[in-house]
């Protein structure tokens, strides 16, 4: 039968792609299908005006030069055998922690970070060294680890509180699916990830990777369905059978790997039973929706940053002593920013200055928007992302040649992700297995997330629920 | 085949799994971890590898044979037989 296969994956994101690969590398007959046109997911492309854009792409983390052992990066780029050198990576110049009284630079270089924390807070060097030794420790990704919240075992080394919010910022806005704190196992990947290894950007972007792993994917014949919506996963006597697309098709499997999110996976569970009835009862409870989406502003400039001075690739802005990393009441919150200059890597191959905002936002409130109450406020969006950059630089405003916005409501269109969530929900499933056998979670709510850690929980996946039997 | 040609068929995997590693180096007698860029997932690998390119299998009680060149060549070349 040719609807039969060994594994299918649900979405050709980050996750889905990686995990594809390793299948079907070692023989499995796998299908990934992809309800939009393109792959990517989170991390896609699009063009306008004849312009590329990256979606979900400031930088990606983990950078460790090559040949660097038993790190993310190079774990995954072995696992998938990709050269390093074909990401062609540039390396952030530095970033800024910039809140009204202190401002932080780090780059990839740990000793700078340390450097600024002894020049500001000289009180809590001894604290940071030590939680930092006890990071490095951590085996922050055993898939048994417990959740418990970072900000309380952070207090247990630093008592400065504005030092703390400082240190969190950025792992927050870049990866917690929590409002204002995080599981200690993310905190310690992300903490890894950022601090003591670093931003990067592989040449060209995001299509780089993701060509790299199309091509992959090509080389160890996984199928790939676009426009394929998985409207059904079925289940019968509490194993996974398969999945029913929206077209209508029906795909068999004894594995099917989801990548679609926690609470969207179970709300498509069904009974094969109860396929045709009209409404399906699923007597599971809903796992939690994240809270966390956001809204971003893409400015393109007739100069580069370089030329108004300006050298730090990503800037976390925030006006006050206390970071509110939330799901903002409003349609989105101005008070904390993030600001990427993908011009400011080692080598800028883009042809014009580029820079993108990034504020918390709200899904339920840009989703009741009428259009053009809706176009009103991306313009808003887009006049505060200007108004950022100009507190902590000067005004771009004249320079700008073309600008885009997009919000919550394009994500969850382009993604599925329910609210338009970024970094899923807090009912992550570590070791990835459902309640029902033979369905399991990739991606974002398996627990890694982020460009590399999501391609490492689809090949964790892989090798743990469909390669070691 | 000889153990010279295992040997061969090992070296070839490890060059497809350690992208970035130097194989031409590896000394025989010390545990392949040490010298080369490789974890207990490697390790899968190259028995998967071994099953889908020779057609070779290894139960897992037998992984610790493999730890170093030696080993895996006096381990395997009956297996090649
Ligand atoms: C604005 C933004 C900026 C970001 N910046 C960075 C950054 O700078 N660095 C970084 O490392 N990470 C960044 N990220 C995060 C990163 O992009 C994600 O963590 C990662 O891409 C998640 O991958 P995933 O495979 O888990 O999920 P997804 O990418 O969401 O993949 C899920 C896939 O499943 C498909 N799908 C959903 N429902 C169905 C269905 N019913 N049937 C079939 N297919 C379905 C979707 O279309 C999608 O392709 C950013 C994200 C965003 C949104």
């Amino acid at each position: 039968m040719d609807n039969k296969y060994d594994v299918i994956v649900i979405g050709a994101g980050m996750s889905g792609l990686a995990a594809g690969i390793r299948l079907a590398m070692f023989g499995k007959k796998v299908c990934i299908v992809e309800k939009h046109i393109i792959t990517g997911g989170l991390n896609s492309y699009y063009t306008r005006s004849k312009r590329d854009f990256d979606v979900g792409l400031h930088a990606m983390t983990n950078f460790v030069e090559k040949g660097t052992r038993k790190r993310p990066l190079t774990k995954l780029l072995k696992q998938l055998r990709i050269p390093y050198d074909s990401l062609e990576l540039e390396q952030q110049k530095n970033s800024l922690i910039h809140f009204p009284d202190f401002k932080l630079k780090f780059n990839n270089d740990f000793e700078l970070l340390l450097s600024q924390i002894s020049e500001y807070f000289p009180h809590e060097v001894d604290g940071f060294n030590k939680f930092v030794e006890y990071i490095n420790e951590y085996n922050e990704v055993a898939l048994d680890n417990k959740t418990f919240m970072a900000k309380d075992v952070a207090r247990k080394f630093l008592k400065d509180e504005y030092l703390i919010e400082m240190i969190f910022c950025p792992l927050l806005i870049y990866g917690s699916a929590w409002e204002d704190d995080m599981d200690f196992s993310q905190f310690v990947i992300m903490f890894k990830s950022i601090y003591l290894e670093g931003f990067c950007r592989p040449k060209g972007g995001v299509r780089t990777i993701i060509n790299l792993l199309l091509n992959k994917l090509e080389e160890s014949g996984c199928e790939l369905k676009f426009r394929s919506e998985v409207k059904n996963i079925i289940k019968k006597d509490g194993k996974v059978k398969g999945v029913v697309l929206k077209k209508g098709d029906i795909l068999y499997a004894d594995k099917v790997i989801s990548s679609m999110g926690h609470p969207e996976t179970i709300k498509v569970l069904c009974e094969e039973d109860d396929l045709d009835k009209e409404t399906q009862n699923n007597d599971q409870r809903m796992p939690k929706v994240g809270p966390l989406s956001f809204c971003e502003s893409i400015v393109c400039l007739d100069m580069k940053p370089s030329q108004f001075g300006i050298d730090d690739t990503i800037v976390f802005y925030n006006n006050s002593s206390q970071y509110h990393y939330q799901k903002p009441k409003d349609l989105y919150d101005n008070r904390s920013a993030v600001v990427c200059f993908p011009n400011n890597f080692t080598n800028d191959d883009l042809e014009e200055g580029i820079a993108r905002v990034t504020f918390m936002a709200n899904y339920n409130k840009w989703h009741e928007l009428e259009k053009p109450l809706y176009k009103e406020h991306k313009s808003k969006v887009l006049c505060d992302s200007l108004e950022i950059i100009q507190s902590i630089y000067e005004d771009f405003s004249p320079q700008v040649t073309f600008s885009d916005v997009f919000t919550p409501t394009t994500i969850k269109k382009y993604t599925g992700h329910f609210d338009g969530t970024v970094y899923g929900s807090t009912d992550k499933l570590r070791d990835g297995k459902t309640k029902t056998e033979g369905l399991f979670l990739c991606g974002t709510d398996q627990g890694f997330l982020g460009i590399v850690g999501s391609m490492l929980s689809g090949i964790s996946m892989a090798n743990l629920h469909g390669l070691m039997e | 085949m000889t153990a010279q040609e295992v040997r061969q068929v090992v070296v070839d995997i490890i060059a497809d799994i350690a992208i970035d590693d130097d194989v031409t180096t590896i000394d025989d007698a010390t545990p392949l971890r040490e010298q080369l860029d490789l974890d207990s997932m490697d390790f899968l690998d190259i028995v998967m590898e071994l099953k889908k390119r020779h057609k070779v299998e290894v139960p897992q009680e037998d992984y610790p044979e493999l730890a170093t060149m030696s080993g895996c060549v006096q381990y395997l070349t009956p297996k090649f037989q």
